[in-house]
């Protein structure tokens, strides 16, 4: 039960977007429509635990002073690995994530894992810790990109459900602004009634 | 002509934040005071111009000519860690006043990813400015960085503005902090977007 | 937990973990750049039978290069037991609203437009990428119109297109780069007459 409860803290109690409010960039550049925000999401959550595996494995051995840099050039290898596989096997995502791709390396929160994280914990912890988070990113930018797609062009996962242009605002730049922090507003609702 | 319209098309039409969503952490973070904001964006246009320059003359003349370029992502970060830590010793030595005004912001920057996005834009990314589609070249380039940075002050400046005035205001609780912040930013997002067609 | 930072250990630190993500790099490099490539020709391939009446022969392979105004032009012959029945022109076009659009047009040898793909573009997403096939209708009415009588140009500008409803300027770019497959296909045809 442990796992499943280490699994959830990602999704609701510490999520990355609407709690911490890290890793605005890709939140807001990518999610317009559900299914780019759920591809930029699981690709952020590859490099999450990847990293975050690897860091714990190694952090015992690097010095102090030098960890920060270190673990910067470990994500960017990730990133970049993460990067081919894309170009090699999803071409058509690729090319709509774009430059976010390569940006998942100042990611806040992927840095800000393994500093906080998985430089302290054994490896399995870590790459749970990993999951978690990237699944409560994934969820975020989902549910994110599916609201702006529902509004702006009327369908989910390109499937058209109403009729209409919808309201492109929400499709442009400044939808993006405006539906996170309705999104935001919803989430703190919710959550100081359950809690 | 052309430096004019690769400036306005990036601080006004393209901006970097606005409309491109490169650093929105610290536009969200270090917002609340006008003159933090202004601090924060000077640091930025200094790394970004700094940086861009660096990472320019290392994509063309180490990496293309070395074949490497699959080397870019590790290779670029490091040069922005490297030379933010470069700035932070050389301003202490020199300008310990300016060094005082920015230091506490130039750690972060390495994490901004407007930083390394502009960096990847220049070397990556087609661009037209009315004529025929080409890469930059690098004084093309390093207009359109510092212009790029501009923007981003630009925006951080006007958004702290807009957020001492929100401090002062009733918002609802559920609104408080960050999403009041960021339906405000969309608000000036779309004041942004009337810059459209200008270029 | 974290070692002592001396110059000597932070060196080596640095160095090796270096040195080891750019040998993972390079052979996760050397892995997918296939994949990478192959991914890229499929692209080109599908387009080509996407825009093209029914062909027997390999058209990749027949590629020839011909130039039009100055600028050079892809063309892929599509061959029906060794005639050729349609040609498809890699057209391109710098006046997008973000910059450049690659552009697949498929002639029919009677000189109509079979249809079209497009292979890359950076126009706004909810806007201007209305103009990849699927995403709205406005690819359609291009298909089975012969530019002879059916004027390429947006209404606005005299033409006979129906204009993506807010994105003038990704639909002019369009009708401009299909303008510039119409005349590299004139002269296609007007090569094949001489020989």
């Amino acid at each position: 039960m442990n796992f499943l409860k280490d699994i959830s803290k990602g999704i609701i109690k510490e999520n990355p977007t609407f709690v911490l409010i890290l890793g605005m960039c890709p939140t807001l550049g990518t999610t317009t429509s559900a299914l780019n925000g759920m591809g930029m999401g699981l690709a952020t959550m590859v490099v999450l635990t990847l990293s975050n595996i690897a860091i714990s494995l190694v952090s015992g051995q690097i010095p102090g002073k030098v960890r920060i840099p270190s673990y910067i050039v470990i994500i960017a290898a990730f990133v970049t690995v993460v990067q081919f596989v894309m170009q090699a096997y999803a071409p058509g995502l690729y090319s709509t994530l774009g430059l976010f791709i390569p940006l998942i390396v100042v990611n806040c929160i992927v840095l800000g894992r393994a500093e906080a994280f998985a430089s302290k914990n054994g490896v399995l912890d870590s790459a749970i810790d990993g999951i978690g988070i990237g699944l409560g990113f994934t969820a975020s930018l989902t549910v994110l990109g599916f609201v702006r797609e529902l509004l702006g062009s009327g369908s989910v996962f390109g499937i058209k459900l109403l009729e209409g242009d919808g309201m492109l605002v929400f499709v442009l730049a400044p939808g993006a602004f405006i539906a996170l922090g309705y999104l935001m507003v919803l989430f703190n609702k919710l959550k100081s009634r359950i809690l | 002509m052309e430096y004019i319209i690769i400036i306005i098309s990036a601080v006004f039409v393209n901006n970097i934040l606005l409309s491109q969503f490169l650093g929105v952490c610290p536009f969200l973070g270090v917002s609340n005071k006008v003159s933090t904001a202004a601090g924060m964006s000077g640091a930025v246009i200094f790394v970004i111009a700094v940086s861009t320059l660096v990472t320019y003359l290392l994509q063309y003349y180490v990496l293309i000519p070395l074949g490497i370029e699959f080397m870019q992502t590790i290779a670029f970060i490091l040069v922005i860690a490297a030379l933010v830590q470069m700035v932070e010793i050389i301003l202490k030595k020199i300008s310990p006043s300016l060094y005082q005004a920015l230091g506490i912001f130039l750690p972060l920057i390495t994490t901004n990813c407007a930083v390394l996005g502009v960096a990847l834009i220049v070397v990556t990314k087609e661009f037209t400015f009315g004529g025929e589609a080409h890469m930059l070249n690098l004084a093309e380039a390093m207009v359109y960085a510092i212009a790029s940075a501009v923007g981003f002050g630009v925006a951080m400046v006007i958004f702290a503005g807009l957020r001492e005035h929100l401090d002062l205001v009733n918002v609802p609780k559920v609104f408080k902090g960050a999403p009041i912040a960021l339906i405000t930013a969309g608000i000036l997002a779309l004041a942004f977007m009337g810059f459209a067609g200008l270029v | 937990m974290a070692k002592e930072s001396t110059i000597k250990n932070m060196a080596i630190t640095l160095t090796v973990i270096c040195l080891v993500s750019s040998a993972i790099l390079g052979g996760v490099y050397s892995i997918t750049k296939d994949p990478i490539e192959m991914a890229q020709v499929a692209k080109t391939n599908s387009a080509i039978s996407k825009v093209v009446p029914k062909f027997d022969n390999d058209p990749s392979a027949e590629l020839f290069n011909i130039e039009v105004g100055g600028k050079s032009y892809k063309v892929y012959p599509a061959k029906m037991s060794g005639n050729i029945v349609g040609y498809a022109v890699e057209s391109y076009t710098s006046a997008g609203f973000g910059g450049r659009i690659n552009l697949m047009v498929g002639f029919n040898i009677d000189s109509t437009i079979v249809n079209t793909a497009v292979l890359s573009h950076n126009e706004t997403p909810g806007l201007g990428d209305k103009m990849v096939e699927g995403k709205s209708d406005f690819s359609v009415q291009f298909k089975g119109k012969n530019p002879e009588d059916f004027k390429i140009s947006v209404k606005k500008d005299g033409g006979d297109v129906d204009a993506i409803t807010a994105s003038t300027i990704s639909s002019r770019a369009f009708c401009d780069a299909v303008n510039s497959a119409y005349k590299v296909f004139l002269e296609c045809t007007k090569q094949n007459k001489k020989e």
